[in-house]
């Protein structure tokens, strides 16, 4: 059984595409059973990789000695292709948490998309969107990683898209493949220069090149790659300049934004610098420049937060934040670190997602949370399960981020003070922001609007995954998560006392506020506004990002474009208008000489007979004359 | 006078050049026509001629000319038909009138 678990761990990904295929080509029309075959697909996927995951555990597979299985694809003068896969802790844990979350989410939107024209299209996309980011996770080269990477960019692009009708949701969708194709480019080059540098693109393989490498040619050539391949993840990820496209991609339905934007698809760019940590672990420059900009990040994204209204832009900013967390956490060294706020994150933030989609749609699709209010009664499931995830990623004790967090903290400390501080201020920030946003939508004064039912087959992946938000963090921390996924050395769970307080600490003293600002009105958060006055509104206005882009393509894209106009206009089109007036010319002329008059034609042809006797004759002359001087010496 | 090859190219280059000049300066398609065929048979002349004056004679140039001849009517049937056809188009057999090629 495990064997088969491992040898057979390609169908985890199949299973999903089959149903897309199944309900693309043919069950589009029929709503139920395209949600049948999708769910049932996802929960084969689940199955599987729990068998995977229990073979890896029971097999004694590890980081450094994965499983590993290859088909040779392609061929071609000296280039060899493969596509394989890698099965070890790292990517089983992330073939768990995306096929659960994927599965939940699927049952989710049978409540949540019911009634919707596009249903079967929905379920399609969605399952398209599983398995690319399941054959992300098992790839076993960057190859085939790159592949599955655009495929994932693919369906993000249509589930953004997918309420097509809608201009907003277009724009989101186009701006999000353009901005993340701006990463891919990166990543792309970056592949291309380690095919051309080592001859190779297998993880495996490029890890066991890379010590002799590194002995006999420095790592400079290293740093460029690791930059370009870095790139990649900026845009995947979220991080700074690139994570325009994050909050904007919130026009999607809610289970999508659940999915793709919080729990999987975003944390594809954490996942393939941990898979490819041994490369950017040997560049020390390159990892404090990836720890800088996950601290940045993390801060960025939890002060845009921190002013924002619609719900689910509060919740994509924290997305920001989150994955600038993961990314500090690489940065300093700690891979167990990160990869275990993805594994809780994961859980929470699908939680957060899915329950704001719960409160939107009891809401009809409101998002503005200072229009709702009072809603603690009216839905309690959500309420309570809004709570957990609430205190989840604030980091209280014992909910699953604080076991997370506390790791990244501790892994920050022990290497950089000044982006430790940094991560604690954005604790205490995201803290006080999820306070707000829940506050906000559950208490103070009630709405009388009616509000929409919400459906067992939205309230149970809910409470699922308010277990795991809840269990999840300490059954980590208790089953020694770091022991199975790390770099180097297995480090044993260890909690810092001062540091445990503190994160602990710390979120209390944020709801305190917030439960001040906004429940008990003690000071006014108008008030508070005007005070920060330059501050508030470049938090309000994210930073005038947007607007920043928007100038530099006016300015840069637009000049570029009337030069070239330019160019095209007057140089390109001048040369060739200069060559058909030429050939237009002398056509008129030449064409005067047809008369049309035949015997004008006949009479030249007599002149050209003339003019060519008299030549033959001049010429047999002197040819006779030659021959007959030379008969005569 | 003994009447030479000369004799026979001499008459045959004038009835050539009288069709040459027929075919140049006349308006009308049917004395184009017959200015063509005077010229065919000014080269029958010629081929008769040297016929006559082979040194050892045989018969293969007239046989030549008996094959001109043939290509000939079967010609001018084919340059009336074409004629008719012309006029039936243009209501005119007059080729300066027929310009219809002009670049």
């Amino acid at each position: 059984m495990e064997y088969f678990a491992l040898t057979n761990a390609w169908l985890i990904p199949l299973m999903p595409a089959i149903a897309f295929v199944l309900i693309g080509l043919f069950f589009k029309r029929w709503s139920a059973l395209s949600a049948c075959i999708a769910v049932f697909a996802s929960a084969v996927s689940f199955i599987l990789a729990i068998f995977a995951a229990i073979a890896v555990i029971g097999s004694g597979i590890s980081v450094d000695a994965p499983f590993v299985g290859h088909v040779i694809w392609a061929e071609a003068a000296g280039l060899h292709f493969e596509m394989g896969m890698l099965i070890d802790p790292l990517s089983v844990m992330m073939l768990f948490v995306v096929s659960l979350v994927s599965l939940l989410v699927q049952i989710y939107s049978i409540g949540y998309m019911r009634g919707d024209k596009s249903f079967g299209r929905f379920f399609a996309y969605i399952s398209l969107f599983s398995a690319s980011m399941l054959g992300l996770n098992i790839s076993a080269n960057f190859l085939q990683m790159y592949i599955f990477w655009e495929l994932v960019g693919l369906c993000s692009y249509l589930l953004i898209g997918f309420y097509y009708q809608r201009i907003a949701a277009r724009e989101a969708a186009k701006k999000a493949f353009i901005t993340t194709r701006i990463g891919d480019f990166g990543l792309l080059i970056g592949i291309l220069l380690l095919q051309t540098v080592f001859g190779t693109v297998d993880f495996l393989e490029l890890r066991q090149l890379l010590p002799s490498y590194i002995a006999s040619y420095g790592t400079g050539t290293l740093t460029i790659i690791g930059i370009l391949l870095f790139i990649g993840p900026i845009g995947k990820s979220g991080q700074f300049p690139l994570h325009v496209w994050l909050p904007d991609a919130m026009e999607g339905p809610a289970p999508v934004s659940a999915l793709i934007h919080a729990a999987t698809m975003v944390v594809a760019g954490v996942y393939l610098v941990a898979r490819a940590y041994f490369l950017f672990a040997s560049v020390p420059a390159l990892l404090e420049f990836i720890a800088w900009l996950g601290a940045f990040t993390a801060f960025f994204g939890a002060s845009i937060a921190i002013s924002q209204r619609e719900i689910k832009r509060i919740l994509a900013y924290s997305t920001i934040s989150q994955l600038g967390y993961m990314m500090l956490a690489l940065g300093v060294g700690s891979l167990t670190a990160s990869l275990f706020h993805l594994f809780t994150h994961a859980f929470f933030k699908a939680l957060l997602f899915l329950c704001a989609g719960a409160v939107m749609h009891a809401m009809n699709d409101e998002a503005d949370i200072f229009k709702m209010g009072g809603l603690r009664k009216k839905i309690p499931i959500v309420f309570i399960t809004m709570t957990i995830g609430v205190l989840a990623i604030s980091g209280v004790p014992p909910f699953a981020g604080f076991f997370s967090k506390d790791e990244i903290l501790s892994a920050a400390l022990s290497v950089n003070t000044p982006i430790y501080i940094i991560a604690v201020i954005t604790a205490f920030m995201t803290a006080f922001y999820m306070a707000r946003l829940l506050f906000v939508v559950f208490f103070g004064e009630k709405t009388n609007m009616r509000l929409h039912h919400i459906s067992c087959f939205m309230q149970i992946p809910l409470v699922l995954l308010a277990v795991l938000s809840l269990v999840s963090g300490l059954g980590g921390y208790i089953y020694d998560f770091g022991y199975w996924i790390r770099f180097g050395a297995p480090q044993p769970e260890h909690m810092d006392i001062s540091i445990a307080v503190l994160s602990a600490v710390l979120p209390l003293l944020a709801f305190i506020l917030a439960w001040n600002i906004y429940v008990r009105k003690k000071w006014s958060a108008d008030c508070i506004a005007a005070r920060m006055g330059v501050l508030y509104t470049i938090s309000f206005h994210k930073y005038y990002i947007d607007e920043f882009y928007a100038v530099l393509c006016r300015f840069f894209i637009d000049g570029i474009g009337r030069v070239m106009y330019f160019i095209d206009i007057y140089i390109i089109g001048g040369i060739i208008n200069v060559i058909s007036g030429l050939v237009l010319f002398s056509s008129t002329l030449l064409g005067k000489i047809q008369t049309g008059q035949t015997q004008r034609y006949a009479a030249a042809f007599l002149c050209g007979v003339i003019i060519l006797l008299l030549c033959g004759i001049l010429y047999f002359n002197k040819i006779s004359g030659i021959t007959a001087g030379g008969g005569v010496l | 006078m003994i009447i030479g090859i000369t004799h026979f190219l001499i008459i045959s280059a004038a009835l050539f050049c009288i069709g040459l000049y027929g075919i140049l300066i006349k308006r009308n398609l049917f004395s184009i026509l017959m200015c063509i065929e005077l010229m065919l048979n000014a080269v029958n002349i010629n081929l008769a001629a040297f016929n006559y004056f082979l040194p050892m004679p045989d018969l293969s140039g007239q046989v030549m000319i008996l094959f001109s001849v043939a290509v000939a009517a079967a010609e001018v049937a084919v340059g009336l038909a074409l004629i008719f056809r012309v006029y039936r188009d243009f209501r005119t057999v007059n080729i300066d009138k027929l310009n219809s090629m002009k670049g």
